[in-house]
C-alpha cells in the first residue's frame, strides 16, 4: 500500500531579549555556568516571577510577520512535573491562552503551512553527566521561548526542512531571534504519521523530541518514516508514543508510551496577571516590522531591475539588503550595484570574514563609487582598485578620485600620442592583430592602459586604436 | 527598663526618640525576655541576638548623627517564611533546614530602610499549613496568654511572641485567617491587607492568590505604623497593586471623636453567627457590636449566600496552588537533602524526611484536584465558586461599609487536642477565608476574654482597598 507522509513541528524559538523571561539576568551565550543566576531563575523560596515586556513585544511581531491572530488577552500556567533542570519543578509556560493565533509559513514553491498557535515559556537548565554526578547549569534556565507549533500539513521531510529555513529566514529577518542552532536557539520536536493515500483521518501518531539541527530532524523523519512503513507493511500498528532521536545511531528509540504519558496538571500561573494588549499597543509594534524576505526579494527584482537570483541572495540578509537598496539609491543604477555588491563587496566580505555592516563602507560611499563609474568619470578598474580601500578605512570616493587625479582621460587628443607610441613599439602584435589574431588587440589596450597610468577610458582607447589599425 | 512586656511599637519609637533608652537596650531587653520564654512558649525558631544588637548599634549611631526614620531602633520579629538576607528561613519546614536566605524579601528590604531591628524568626506551621503552630517541623509553640492552649496559627509565634510581650510587633501572614486567627487567640491586633497592598517578593509561598503579608502588633496603631513602611507597589512581585504605601497612622494624630463611628454601617453577616458558634465567643461579638452601636454606627444584617461553599472552594484552591508552589522543594539547590542512587529516589527521600504529614495531605489534595479529569469537578468549579464569594462580599459592601463578625467559631483549644482531625481544623477557618478567597481586607482585634480567661477576637472586614475606615473602626472598637 502507498502512504501519505503526515508532519507536524513544534518549534522552539529563543526570542532575542537582554534579559531573561521572569527575571533581570541577562542572556548571553557561552557563560561560565551558573553566573546568569538569581533567585527568581534559580527557583528560591519566595522569589516570583515578573514579566518581560521585551518577549512579548517579540512574540508579537513574530505573530504578525507569520500573520497570526495577537490575541488581545493571553494567560501564563504552570505546567507540573519534576525533572533536574527545571528549578521550580513546574515550568511557566502558556496552554490555555497563547500570545498568537493561527498563522501560516509560506514555503519557497508557494504552498502555505498552517500555524496552530505560538505560545511564550521559559527554557529550563542544561544538566550534564559525568561519572558518578550530574551538574545543572542555569544561566539558560528562563531564557524566554516562543514555541511555534504547526498543523500537521507537511508531507515529506524535505518539506520539513524547508519550512524550518523559512521560519528561521523571517525570525532572523523580523529581529525576533538569532535562530543560531548551534548555540540551541532553534530547537524542534516533531509529530509524524502515515496514512494510506486518500485517507483523510490522520495515522496514529509518534512524537520526536528536541532535535536542533536540521540535519538531524531530516535524518529522524526519514528514519521514522520507514520505520513505521515497515510496521504497516508487516500490519504491526504503530503505537502513539513519544521517542528520542539518537544521531550517533542514527535511530529513533522509545521514550514513553501514551499509557505513561505525564499529566502536568497544568493551571493558571497566579503569580502572574493576564497579558492583556490593545490595538494600538499591537499597531505600534506592527510598524517596526520589516517587510518580508519573500516580499522584498519581489520588490527588489521590480524596482531596481535585478536578477531573481540577486534578489534572493541579497533579500535573505536584512542587513545586506538594506546596504544593498541604500547604495541602489545613490547610485541611481539597481544593476550595477547589485553585480558590485554580489560580486565585489560580497568577495571582500568573505576575505576578511565580516559583514558589509560592520565594515566601514557604507552605501552611500559604495553609491558614489558607482556613480563615478557610470558616469565614466573613473573606469572600472580604478574603481575596483579603490573598494579596499573604502572597505577598510572609509572616504568619500568623489574627494579621493580628485586628490589622487584618478578621473579617467576620455580626450582622444590626449590619448592618440599614447596609441601611436603603443603601436611603435610592437610592431609584431600590430602584423598579428592584422592576420586576424583578435586578443592582440587586447594586448595593445593594455599597453596604452598602461602608458595612461590606468587612467585612459578602455572603450576609446580601443576605439582609437581600431581606427588606426583599420 | 520601662514595663519592656507592655510596651507597644509606638511607645518604644516615642522612648527612642526621646532618648529615654537606645535602640541596644532595648533590644538587650526584648532578647533577654525572649531567651527566658523559649523554654515554656518555643516562641521563635531562630534568635538572632548578635544581628539585632549589630543592627541596634547602628540604629543607635544614625539616631545619634541626627538621622530619623519612621521604625529607627524598633526591633521587629519575622515570621519564618520571610526571606531576611543572611538569616535562616524555614518556614518551620526540616526541608529547609540549612538554608539562609540569600535576599531581602520585599517588606524586609521596607523594614530595614525605615530603620527596624530583627530581633528573630517566629515559630509556625510547616509552610503556613495548619492553624495550632503545631505542624511546625520544630515543635509547637504554647499560647503565653491561655497557658496550655494552642496560640493558633499558622502565624502563632508571632502571635504568641507580641501576646507574651516577647516582642514590640511581628509581621505575619494570612493565607486563609493565619493572621486573625492567632492574634484573636493571643489577645493581640491582626491585620490581613488587601490582596496586592504588600508585597509577596521574598515570602515562601503558600497559596500565591491567598497569601498577604500583615502586622501584629499589640494595638491598631502600631498596626498602622506597620503598615505605611511595608505597603505599596513592588515591581519585582506582580501580583501588587499600583498603589502607593498607606498613610495610616496619620488619623492617631487628632484625638479620637466622641462619636467615632457615626454615619459608619456595620453589616452583621447572618452566614457567619450560625449554629457552630461558642457561646462565649458569640457573646463577646455581640457586645462588640453594641459598642460599636454606641460609638454611633448603624448596625446592619447583611447576607454571604455563599459563606457555606468557603471551605471546600477554599481547600481546593489552596491546596493546588500549594502542591505546585512547595514542588520546588526537592534537595538539588538548597535546603536539606537526603542522597540516594538515582534523582527519582533523592526526590522521594528528601521530601518523605523533609516534609510533615499536614504539608504532604495537602501536597496529595492539591495533586488530586489538578489532575487529568478531575481538574473540571474541581478546580474549575471552585474558581467559578470563588467568583460568586468575591460577589458576595461586593453585594454586602453595597449595603454596609463594614463587617463585623467572630473570627474563629471557638477559643483556642488545649494543646494536643484535635491533631489527629484534619477536616475538624479546617472547619475552624470557616470565619476568614471569605476575605481572602475574595481578595478584600480584614483583621482581627480583641474584643475580651472567656470566663476562663482566653482571649477572643472580633472580625473587621473591609471591602478592596478600604483599610483606611478598617482602621478608623478598628481604632474606636479597640478595648483599652
Amino acid at each position: 500500500m502507498e502512504y501519505e507522509v503526515v508532519i507536524g513541528l513544534e518549534t522552539h524559538v529563543q526570542l532575542k531579549t537582554r534579559t531573561k523571561m521572569f527575571c533581570g539576568c541577562g542572556t548571553s551565550f557561552g557563560a561560565t555556568p551558573n553566573t546568569h543566576v538569581c533567585p527568581v531563575c534559580l527557583g528560591y523560596p519566595g522569589a516570583l516571577p515578573t514579566l518581560n515586556g521585551q518577549a512579548i513585544r517579540l512574540t508579537v511581531m513574530a505573530g504578525l510577520m507569520l500573520g497570526c491572530d495577537i490575541a488581545k488577552r493571553s494567560r501564563f500556567d504552570r505546567k507540573n512535573y519534576f525533572y533536574p533542570d527545571s528549578a521550580k519543578n513546574y515550568q511557566i509556560t502558556q496552554n490555555g491562552e497563547p500570545l498568537c493565533l493561527g498563522g501560516r509559513v509560506c514555503l519557497p514553491g508557494g504552498r502555505a503551512i498552517r500555524l496552530n498557535h505560538i505560545h511564550l515559556e521559559e527554557d529550563v537548565g542544561k544538566l550534564t553527566h559525568r561519572p558518578g554526578c550530574s551538574g545543572v547549569d542555569f544561566n539558560r534556565g528562563g531564557l524566554p521561548l516562543m514555541e511555534i507549533v504547526s498543523e500537521p500539513d507537511l508531507r515529506s521531510p524535505d518539506e520539513a526542512i524547508a519550512y524550518l529555513t523559512a521560519l528561521r529566514e523571517m525570525m532572523v529577518y523580523a529581529g525576533v531571534s538569532d535562530c543560531n542552532l548551534e548555540e540551541g536557539n532553534m530547537r524542534s520536536d516533531v509529530n509524524v504519521s502515515l496514512r494510506p493515500k486518500g485517507q483523510q483521518a490522520y495515522g496514529v501518531k509518534v512524537e520526536i523530541k528536541n532535535m536542533n539541527t536540521f540535519s538531524g530532524i531530516h535524518a529522524a523523519l526519514e528514519y521514522e518514516i520507514a520505520r513505521q512503513t515497515q510496521a504497516l507493511g508487516r500490519g504491526q500498528p504503530i503505537v502513539q508514543e513519544t521517542r528520542r532521536w539518537d544521531p550517533e545511531l542514527g535511530e529513533t528509540f522509545t521514550m514513553r508510551t501514551k499509557e505513561n504519558a505525564e499529566d502536568y496538571r497544568y493551571f493558571p500561573e497566579p503569580d502572574l496577571p493576564p497579558v492583556l494588549l490593545t490595538q494600538a499597543q499591537i499597531d505600534a509594534w506592527a510598524k517596526d516590522l520589516p517587510e518580508a524576505p519573500a516580499a522584498r526579494r519581489e520588490r527588489m527584482m521590480k524596482d531596481y531591475g535585478i536578477p531573481e537570483y540577486d534578489a534572493g541572495v541579497l533579500s535573505a540578509d536584512r542587513a545586506l539588503a538594506d546596504f544593498f537598496e541604500a547604495a541602489a539609491k545613490r547610485s541611481g543604477n539597481g544593476k550595477l550595484t547589485s553585480n558590485w555588491v554580489m560580486a565585489e563587496v560580497l568577495a571582500l566580505t568573505a576575505k576578511e570574514g565580516t559583514h558589509v555592516k560592520d565594515s566601514a563602507l557604507t552605501p552611500e560611499a559604495l553609491g558614489d563609487l558607482l556613480k563615478l563609474l557610470d558616469a565614466k568619470t573613473i573606469n572600472g578598474p580604478t574603481a575596483k582598485a579603490l573598494l579596499p580601500e573604502l572597505f577598510a578605512q572609509g572616504g568619500d570616493p568623489a574627494a579621493l578620485v580628485k586628490e589622487r587625479g584618478l578621473g579617467q582621460v576620455a580626450d582622444a587628443d590626449a590619448i592618440e600620442p599614447l596609441v601611436d607610441a603603443a603601436l611603435a613599439d610592437n610592431p609584431k602584435v600590430v602584423v598579428d592583430y592584422k592576420a586576424g589574431k583578435q586578443a592582440a588587440l587586447g594586448f595593445l589596450v593594455g599597453q596604452v592602459m598602461k602608458r595612461s597610468k590606468g587612467k585612459a577610458s578602455p572603450q576609446l582607447v580601443q576605439q582609437l586604436l581600431r581606427d588606426k589599425l583599420a | 527598663m520601662e514595663e519592656i512586656k507592655q510596651m507597644t511599637l509606638a511607645g518604644a519609637l516615642e522612648g527612642l526618640r526621646a532618648k529615654r533608652f537606645s535602640s541596644v537596650e532595648l533590644t538587650r531587653a526584648l532578647l533577654d525576655v525572649m531567651v527566658a520564654s523559649q523554654k515554656d512558649i518555643h516562641a521563635f525558631v531562630t534568635i538572632d541576638a548578635e544581628g539585632a544588637l549589630a543592627q541596634a548599634a547602628e540604629a543607635d549611631r544614625r539616631r545619634a548623627a541626627g538621622e530619623e526614620a519612621p521604625l529607627l531602633g524598633a526591633p521587629v520579629a519575622m515570621k519564618d517564611n520571610m526571606g531576611v538576607a543572611g538569616q535562616p528561613c524555614t518556614a518551620s519546614s526540616r526541608i529547609l533546614e540549612g538554608y539562609v536566605s540569600p535576599y531581602d524579601a520585599t517588606v524586609a528590604a521596607k523594614l530595614r530602610a525605615a530603620g527596624a531591628v530583627f530581633l528573630g524568626r517566629t515559630n509556625m506551621d510547616e509552610f503556613a499549613l495548619g492553624s495550632t503552630t503545631q505542624t511546625s517541623g520544630f515543635g509547637p509553640t504554647e499560647n503565653p496568654v491561655a497557658r496550655g492552649c494552642i496560640p493558633g496559627g499558622s502565624s502563632g509565634g508571632s502571635a504568641a511572641a507580641v501576646g507574651g510581650g516577647l516582642a514590640l510587633a511581628a509581621l505575619g501572614t494570612d493565607t486563609g485567617g493565619s493572621i486573625r486567627q492567632p492574634a484573636s487567640h493571643c489577645g493581640i491586633v491582626g491585620v490581613k491587607p488587601t490582596y496586592g497592598l504588600v508585597s509577596r517578593y521574598g515570602i515562601v509561598a503558600c497559596a500565591s492568590s491567598l497569601d498577604q503579608v500583615g502586622p501584629m502588633t499589640k494595638t491598631v496603631e502600631d498596626a498602622a505604623l506597620l503598615m505605611d513602611v511595608i505597603s505599596g507597589h513592588d515591581p519585582m512581585d506582580a501580583t501588587s497593586l499600583d498603589r502607593p504605601p498607606t498613610r495610616l497612622a496619620r488619623q492617631w494624630e487628632a484625638p479620637l471623636a466622641a462619636q467615632p463611628l457615626a454615619g459608619m454601617t456595620l453589616g452583621l453577616p447572618k452566614e457567619y453567627f450560625g449554629d457552630g458558634l461558642d457561646p462565649e465567643v458569640r457573646a463577646l461579638t455581640e457586645a462588640a457590636a453594641k459598642r460599636a452601636e454606641a460609638l454611633g454606627a448603624t448596625l446592619r444584617e447583611v447576607s454571604l449566600p455563599h459563606a457555606g461553599y468557603g471551605i471546600p472552594t477554599y481547600y481546593i484552591c489552596m491546596t493546588a496552588e500549594l502542591s505546585a508552589n512547595l514542588a520546588r522543594f526537592d534537595g538539588v539547590r538548597y535546603g536539606a537533602r537526603v542522597p540516594a542512587e538515582d534523582v527519582l529516589g533523592q526526590y522521594l527521600e528528601t521530601r518523605a524526611r523533609g516534609l510533615g504529614a499536614e504539608a504532604k495531605r495537602r501536597i496529595l489534595l492539591g495533586t488530586f484536584v489538578l489532575s487529568s479529569g478531575y481538574y473540571d469537578a474541581y478546580y474549575n468549579r471552585a474558581q467559578k465558586v470563588r467568583t460568586l464569594i468575591r460577589r458576595d462580599f461586593e453585594a454586602a459592601y453595597g449595603a454596609c461599609d463594614l463587617l463585623l463578625a467572630p473570627v474563629t467559631p471557638e477559643p483556642a483549644w488545649p494543646l494536643g487536642v484535635y491533631q489527629d482531625d484534619p477536616i475538624r481544623n479546617y472547619l475552624s477557618d470557616v470565619l476568614t477565608v471569605g476575605a481572602n478567597l475574595a481578595g478584600c481586607c480584614a483583621l482581627s482585634i480583641p474584643a475580651g476574654a472567656t470566663a476562663a480567661g482566653k482571649p477572643v477576637g472580633v472580625q473587621l472586614l473591609g471591602p478592596s482597598l478600604g483599610e483606611d475606615a478598617l482602621f478608623r473602626a478598628a481604632r474606636a472598637l479597640e478595648l483599652r
